[in-house]
């Protein structure tokens, strides 16, 4: 077996029996990488100190295992570009509090792994780098924006990843590669030296092989944090302890069944949670507020912090100046400084402000009934290469779905629920859950991952 | 005159903290030794720097606020104000736009009360100045503008008045007033010259006998001392009536004040005001207060200037004038309480000793101990006058009598002189000033 093929639990049992060196891991990913990088373009930089820094990290909880880490967490000794020539070769004197307990815990960012721009998009296609190719058919786009750490994770080019979410930016990516992905719920990771995108839904988190993975790695670094005001003061809980738990009377609703779009992914969805009720849950169909209407909200609010979040790249004190943007950031620059414009901004950002409060009111409303809340991550599968291209408002609409509780904060899960064997793609489920409850999408996400066939890494 | 001024002021002054609005960096933007020394990823504004608010600046703001009878906001936020400069980090500027942590307060003046609008915090900007060096070290000189951002996000309270000032010197009052307050509460230096506290004044006219605020206004930048306020209001009255007088409206712009000439001139008009665009700062959560917590935030205002000249004036018989003087500042103020209350008990006439005092009738240091300044009071109060002849054979008698002291005198242990004119003192039987017998003594032993 290759050992790169590892799940971050396996590794580190593996290395404890000492079954294996921490230099043969090394050694399986280096090669992958080799064959592979240059194809895919999954990292932009590596770290070529890996493993002597992974020897110094043995008795750790990570073990000096590889991590890849998407390029917009600032990382001292590798350049943090954000996938933008704006930040080409920038290398930033602090580290990001997500990497430096990485670090602190044993982590090894073995590279920084490609995006969309500045985090500007769901296919990794924006990136000023290039494309990064989807590795399980490379035919087709891994989603995005934090496309190469998905990538990363399908093609074991690392043992788990570290992606950030704004609004499907760890789960479409992670459905779209078959992967799993965690967005925590908002404050629940500190944000401090993550180049921003859009303040108020920024939230880093996990993409693993396995929900349990994802556990072990989050333990790793989410927490509070003096240097994030939005982070949140309470201590965060050892997720791993809501792992093999029975979900036995929880009760979970099953939305945007009404959504017309995804008529089709619904229905496979519907049938592969039979087997939550197999398990002991209830489940039923729920309506939930129309998901149209997110999109609006998230594009408003959104591009309204893009643009002020980016005005710092000026040029003058690092970096290149604003004429290196590219397309998508001047265009998201312009929307938002046009939607916070006097005169426009009751039509566009206090009206979207508005819309997001009837979200939460909803959410809050249908929690009041069930545990847990899942609809398909993305509509469809991974779209072919140079989709995103045909429409501005791309990453909008194949983030649709998992919009609304983005800009409400809420934690979700991402898992492979259907394989298409001629393909070789994959369907996410996005499990969510109320705020600060990542307990409850984790105990039903592990119990359908250990229950179904699709997790690729459990079922060799 | 036919119009009469309109006249609201805005004032800024940079926050004594220990560390910056936004981040633990120092707030010591005057006592850096160098540029950019006092700078982090946060007020550099490098990617990935968030802002977290120095809670201390905050409760400073809310005290100010108490002081100048505002209201408090349980409820407050920061919003971004965004705008491009090169002075400021970030391409936008952390204030606060709708909900100001202190509104509707005011300041009594001599010529009727002035309301506050509102008070604010903010983050300063960093520093500019524009210098012709050599930089690349060929030889030439060439025009650059170096930016220090030891200034970058120090906090900045603005303090905005309703439109009620009807005077030059009123506005100085107003501003001489603020400043002693800022500075009796240690919530700023108010240091002018360096830019630690700034004046903008919004200027118009309406005609005598109406109502309501003009249909312009002036606004007048880069004001730093209360003499230039002054000046340039003085000039803007001048410069609009002519304007009105002639039949014009003036233009609604914002003016500089050059203090060479003494005049204001244009810098930029309406139609290029910016669309600051704000919105709140998602990176920093809203800020609540209790009820009890402000009331904690009113316990901490000692007694404010006003307030300790009247007590001092019924306490110890004083003149308002002099009072005005002792209470300049807190500092100060607890001096020569000080003394007036020893003074007090030896039933000493206050108002002699605080002459004697303000017109430095004798030396004293602010150092020295109230009772030995009170003796100094003493002497110098009661001298009574001798002619030189009758003060020169008094003292040779003394000086005969104590020859040990002499000795000891001319080795060098000069601190028998005390002694000596304690002596020649005793002989003499009078209060005779001091200082007279000290030179005389000194210069027969010599």
């Amino acid at each position: 077996m290759k050992l790169n093929e590892l799940t971050l639990k396996e590794s580190i049992d593996a290395l404890d029996k000492k079954e294996v060196k921490i230099e043969e891991i090394y050694q399986d990913i280096d090669k992958v990488y080799q064959a592979k990088n240059e194809d895919l373009n999954i990292y932009l930089s590596v770290d070529a100190d890996a493993l002597k820094k992974a020897k110094e990290a043995s008795k750790k909880p990570l073990r000096g295992l590889p991590i890849a880490v998407k390029d917009n967490f600032c990382t001292i000794g590798l350049p943090t570009t954000a996938s933008s020539n704006v930040l080409d070769g920038f290398m930033p004197q602090y580290e990001s509090t997500v990497t430096k307990r990485l670090k602190e815990n044993g982590g090894i960012v073995y590279g920084k792994t490609n995006m969309d721009a500045w985090a500007h998009g769901s296919s990794t296609e924006t990136s000023d780098f290039g494309r990064t190719l989807n590795p399980r058919n490379i035919e087709h786009l891994p989603g995005g924006s934090s496309g190469g750490s998905a990538a990363a994770i399908a093609a074991d080019m690392s043992i788990a990843a570290i992606g950030s979410e704004t609004a499907g930016s760890i789960r479409q990516p992670a459905a779209w590669c078959g992967t799993v992905g965690l967005k925590p719920s908002y404050g629940r990771v500190s944000r401090f030296g993550v180049v921003s995108m859009a303040s108020s839904t920024d939230s880093p988190g996990p993409l693993t092989k396995t929900v349990e993975d994802a556990c072990i790695l989050l333990n790793s670094f989410a927490g509070p944090d003096e240097r994030d005001a939005t982070c949140n003061k309470e201590k965060a809980p050892d997720f791993t302890s809501f792992l093999g738990q029975s979900i036995k009377g929880l009760k979970i609703g099953v939305i945007y069944q009404d959504v017309k779009e995804i008529g089709e992914t619904n229905d496979k969805l519907l049938q592969e949670l039979n087997i939550l009720k197999e398990l002991g849950a209830e489940v039923e169909i729920v309506k939930a507020m129309d998901p149209h209407h997110a999109i609006g909200v998230y594009t408003v609010v959104q591009r309204a912090e893009v643009s002020s979040n980016l005005a710092r790249y000026d040029g003058i004190r690092y970096g290149e100046d604003r004429s290196h943007f590219g397309d998508e950031s001047k265009r998201r620059i312009m929307l938002g400084t046009y939607t916070l414009t006097k005169g426009h901004a009751d039509q566009y950002y206090n009206l979207a402000q508005k819309v997001r409060t009837l979200y939460l009111e909803n959410y809050k409303e249908l929690f009041k009934k069930y545990d847990i809340l899942v609809a398909p991550t993305s509509p469809s599968f991974a779209k072919k290469i140079g989709a995103s291209f045909e429409s501005s408002m791309f990453g909008e609409l194949e983030d649709m779905l998992v919009e609304a509780s983005s800009v409400s904060g809420l934690p979700g899960i991402n898992v492979p629920f259907y394989h298409d064997e001629k393909t070789n793609l994959y369907l996410g489920a996005n499990f969510i859950a109320p705020m600060w409850r990542e307990d409850s999408i984790i105990k039903v996400a592990d119990a359908f991952e250990k229950n179904t066939k699709w997790n690729s890494w459990r079922n060799k | 005159m036919p119009y009469k001024l309109v006249c609201g002021l805005e004032v800024h002054a940079e926050v004594k903290t220990a560390s910056k609005m936004f981040c633990s960096c120092k707030n010591d933007p005057f006592g850096a030794i160098q540029p950019n020394i006092h700078t982090c990823p946060v007020c550099l504004g490098m990617p990935g720097g968030l802002p977290v608010a120095n809670r201390k600046a905050i409760e400073l703001t809310i005290k100010l606020g108490l002081a100048l009878n505002c209201k408090i906001n349980l409820f407050s936020k920061f919003d971004r104000k965004n705008y491009f400069y090169p002075d400021l980090a970030k391409g936008y500027q952390i204030s606060q736009y709708d909900i100001p942590f202190c509104h509707d307060g005011y300041i009594d003046t001599s010529e009727g009360r002035v309301g506050i609008h509102r008070i604010h915090l903010e983050e300063d900007t960093a520093k500019l100045s524009h210098q012709e060096i050599d930089l690349d070290g060929d030889g030439k000189v060439e025009k650059v503008t170096l930016i220090d951002f030891n200034r970058s996000s120090v906090p900045l309270v603005e303090v905005v008045t309703e439109a009620d000032i009807k005077s030059a010197t009123q506005a100085k009052e107003y501003g001489q007033k603020l400043r002693q307050i800022m500075r009796y509460l240690d919530i700023a230096d108010c240091d002018m010259e360096k830019g630690g506290m700034r004046l903008e004044a919004n200027i118009s006219l309406r005609k005598e006998g109406r109502t309501g605020l003009p249909d312009y206004k002036v606004e007048c930048k880069n004001i730093n001392s209360f003499k230039f306020l002054e000046a340039a209001i003085h000039f803007e009255i001048e410069r609009q009536t002519e304007v009105l007088q002639n039949g014009g409206t003036p233009i609604q712009e914002t003016r500089g004040y050059n203090s060479t000439t003494g005049k204001t001139f244009p810098q930029r008009t309406k139609e290029d005001a910016a669309d600051y665009r704000y919105f709140p700062d998602p990176d920093l959560p809203p800020i609540e207060f209790t009820a009890e917590q402000i009331e904690a935030i009113r316990g901490e205002i000692g007694e404010l200037p006003e307030a300790k000249a009247a007590r001092f004036i019924k306490e110890f018989n004083l003149n308002e004038k002099s009072t005005r003087e002792l209470t300049a500042n807190n500092k100060k103020s607890v001096f020569f309480e000080e003394i007036l209350s020893t003074a007090k008990k030896e039933s000493l006439d206050s108002q002699k000793l605080v002459n004697s005092l303000l017109n430095k009738k004798f030396e004293f240091s602010f150092d020295e101990k109230a009772s030995a300044i009170i003796e100094k009071f003493k002497a110098s109060s009661t001298s009574e006058t001798i002619d030189d002849g009758e003060l020169k054979s008094v003292i040779n008698k003394v000086l005969a009598a104590n020859q040990d002291a002499v000795e000891k005198y001319k080795l060098g242990k000069t601190a028998v002189a005390g002694f000596l004119i304690g002596q020649v003192m005793r002989e003499l039987g009078k209060k005779v000033d001091i200082n007279l017998v000290r030179e005389k003594l000194i210069s027969l032993l010599d």
